[in-house]
């Protein structure tokens, strides 16, 4: 009796020795510019090639400007990061997406784009939001740059097997209420190191019926409850995806690819060593009032008084947080002002998201006090959101529409907040200073972002008056 | 990478959950390309206001912490990104060892990979040693990797668990990649049988 994770860890041991860590084989290798300059040094210094550059490939997300793609970049130290990244993968041959090319965007959007991101897969990047890639059940992580470097030189990874987490979320997602609320709460419920030391499984009937883009938002946010990786059972969902996708097999290899794939799934009476079970129609829309993505409520609710958390540390915490936040305890989330609206990042910046939040921005104009961003996960996405009519909705409601990038999830290229300022973001981090320093972040889905963007403060989408 | 074997030095504690690799080496020094002089940057927001002046409150600019080389923190310390910087940072600024009652998973990994030793610790023996720090002027723990013991000059002495590998690692100052390639022979082997549906990108 194995378990999903058990079956892929199973399938990719090069090397078990007892007392050690395992070997095991890296499928698909993702780079980008900001975790991989020291690691091709450490290449250069020990006369190392890429093993394996068919199995690598590199995208620029994290500087990159959003606002005119091609103009020069005016930081100094982003301008070389960006130029020294071209720079090595052209000197060890690893294919990469330039700014602005066509599949170029952020990492975790363009690989499962064009049909890299596969089932039964190991897949690592020098980015915690690796786990994203989960969602096609494939075993997907982030890992540091000395780690990066040794995929590079080995296309291994040392690693010892994590624990086993089942998550089943069992009945239907309530009208309005999206992938990200359902990750939201349950960082909520189990904390930011609730899975520490695990892989999670998520299951049940509320994943299910969760498209390919929502699941990818679930795994995604798995690393801010500490866990290694989330996974996600492929299925018919799965397989219509990535069907006809680029890099997809085709033919014979198609139909051998399903066989195996369709293996991919915990056996009945799989022993996982926790399991949390959670009912779906309790879940209401979530907003993170604080400066971690567990610190998050119902939309409706107060926001909580210190004296409610578990311990003094605790206690400590809330009350840092309040007051980095602004905030007073028992004031109702929806009562409060933003300045700020973005859409866009690794977890909530796929078509399916725009498409959620240009629903709700139909017809209507950004609130005044409120300055208003999209920026499309890739270029891929830009240009399909500009075909289905979705980029015309949000500029003619004021937002601006940007290039694909990482942009304000880490405020690394232009993007950021000044200190005070507060922000609706889809994005996956409350940090202090995530946005900027002293910015003020509040995560919550597409849909509520684009209302709040509109309303100049959070409202429960589920009143929402659709202009159709 | 510096081996670890014994180290005696200065302990200084900052005490609060879930201090995320956001605060320990923030984003906008992301962009360097080289692996040194992070130290510079370490808890940057905190440690400086908006103008680069060291902000007096914060712990690591007062006099009586200034040089400290051991660190405790509250649990699940190094959450959040992935980003190697952080631990290049912490031992860049002089830290040669953090000690909490857990880490960050990919921080812990990180951090041993650049030849800072972490220490898991019960919360109970953490306060004990953050109330030490506090109420004793240069306070100081000796961390001996050999038998695994931490222990101070005032009869406190406690025996940690570690993983051997990570141990071994530290004490010879191995690095990961060396290990791997014993095992050519392995590897050439798996990729013989790589199924070939899955993709490749040249």
């Amino acid at each position: 009796m194995r378990t999903l994770y058990d079956k892929i860890w199973d399938s990719h041991v090069v090397y078990q020795e007892e007392g050690k860590p395992t070997i095991i084989y890296i499928d698909l290798h993702l780079i980008h510019e900001v975790t991989t300059p020291q690691a091709f040094d450490g290449l250069r210094k020990s006369n190392r090639k890429v093993r394996r550059p068919d199995l690598t490939i590199g995208t620029m997300d994290h500087s990159v400007p959003t606002k005119n793609i091609f103009s020069p970049i005016k930081d100094y130290f982003a301008d070389l990061q960006i130029k020294t990244f071209r720079k090595n993968c052209e000197e060890f041959g690893v294919k990469f997406f330039d700014i602005g090319t066509e599949n170029q965007g952020i990492v975790h959007v363009f690989a499962p784009e064009i049909g890299l991101t596969q089932p039964g897969m190991t897949i690592v990047c020098g980015d915690s939001h690796t786990s994203t890639h989960g969602a096609f059940g494939a075993l997907a992580f982030g890992i540091g740059t000395s780690e990066v470097e040794q995929v590079l030189a080995t296309q291994c990874l040392l690693q010892k097997k994590s624990k086993n987490l089942l998550i089943k979320i069992s009945g239907k997602l309530g009208f309005g209420i999206t992938a990200k609320d359902l990750i939201l709460y349950i960082i909520g419920r189990i904390g930011t190191d609730g899975a520490n030391g695990y892989v999670i499984e998520y299951a049940g009937d509320a994943i299910k019926n969760l498209s390919m883009e929502g699941r990818m938002t679930v795994c995604n946010m798995s690393i801010e409850a500490g866990a290694r990786a989330g996974l996600i059972a492929p299925d018919e969902v799965t397989f219509d995806y990535l069907k006809d996708k680029p890099f997809a097999p085709k033919g014979e290899l198609w139909e051998k690819a399903i066989d195996y794939w369709q293996t991919l799934k915990s056996d009945d009476d799989s022993a996982f060593d926790k399991i949390f079970e959670l009912e779906a129609d309790k879940i209401e829309p979530q907003v993170t009032w604080g400066t971690t993505p567990a610190m998050v409520i119902s939309v409706n609710d107060e926001i909580p008084d210190p004296s409610t958390a578990k311990n003094e540390l605790e206690q400590q915490a809330f009350q840092r947080a309040l007051e980095y936040m602004g905030l007073e305890p028992a004031r109702k989330i929806t009562e409060i002002s933003i300045n700020y609206a973005f859409i866009g990042s690794c977890t909530n910046a796929r078509i399916e998201d725009l498409r959620e939040a240009a629903k709700v921005v139909k017809g209507y104009k950004v609130h005044p006090k409120v300055k208003a961003i999209v920026v499309p996960g890739s270029e891929t996405v830009k240009r399909q959101a500009e075909s289905e009519g979705l980029a015309k909705i949000f500029t003619e409601a004021g937002f601006e529409w940007r290039h694909s990038g990482c942009s304000m999830c880490i405020a690394m290229n232009d993007d950021y907040l000044q200190p005070g300022e507060r922000c609706a973001s889809t994005s996956n981090r409350n940090f202090e200073g995530r946005q900027g320093r002293g910015s003020r972040t509040h995560l919550a889905s597409p849909a509520m972002v684009a209302a709040a963007a509109i309303a100049g403060h959070f409202v429960d989408i589920r009143n929402w008056k659709f202009k159709d | 990478m510096q081996k670890f074997i014994k180290h005696k030095g200065k302990a200084v504690a900052i005490f609060q959950p879930n201090i995320d690799t956001d605060q320990i080496l923030p984003k906008q020094f992301l962009k360097r390309i080289d692996k040194t002089g992070f130290g510079n940057f370490l808890f940057y927001d905190w440690r400086f206001d908006e103008n680069g002046n060291p902000n007096p409150e914060f712990i690591l600019n007062q006099e009586r912490y200034k040089d400290a080389s051991i660190l405790i923190a509250g649990k699940n310390f190094g959450s959040g990104s992935s980003r190697e910087h952080a631990p290049w940072a912490l031992f860049d600024y002089g830290f040669r060892a953090i000690l909490a009652p857990s880490f960050g998973e990919i921080f812990y990994n990180n951090s041993f990979n650049v030849g800072l030793l972490l220490v898991t610790l019960p919360e109970g023996i953490i306060k004990t040693l953050v109330e030490k720090t506090e109420t004793l002027e240069h306070y100081e723990l000796e961390i001996d990797l050999q038998t695994k013991q931490i222990s101070d000059d005032f009869g406190f002495n406690e025996s940690f668990e570690i993983d051997e590998f990570k141990r071994e690692k530290l004490l010879k100052g191995l690095d990961d990649i060396s290990f791997i390639l014993q095992f050519q022979d392995q590897i050439s082997e798996y990729e013989s049988k790589r199924p070939l549906w899955m993709p490749k990108v040249l």
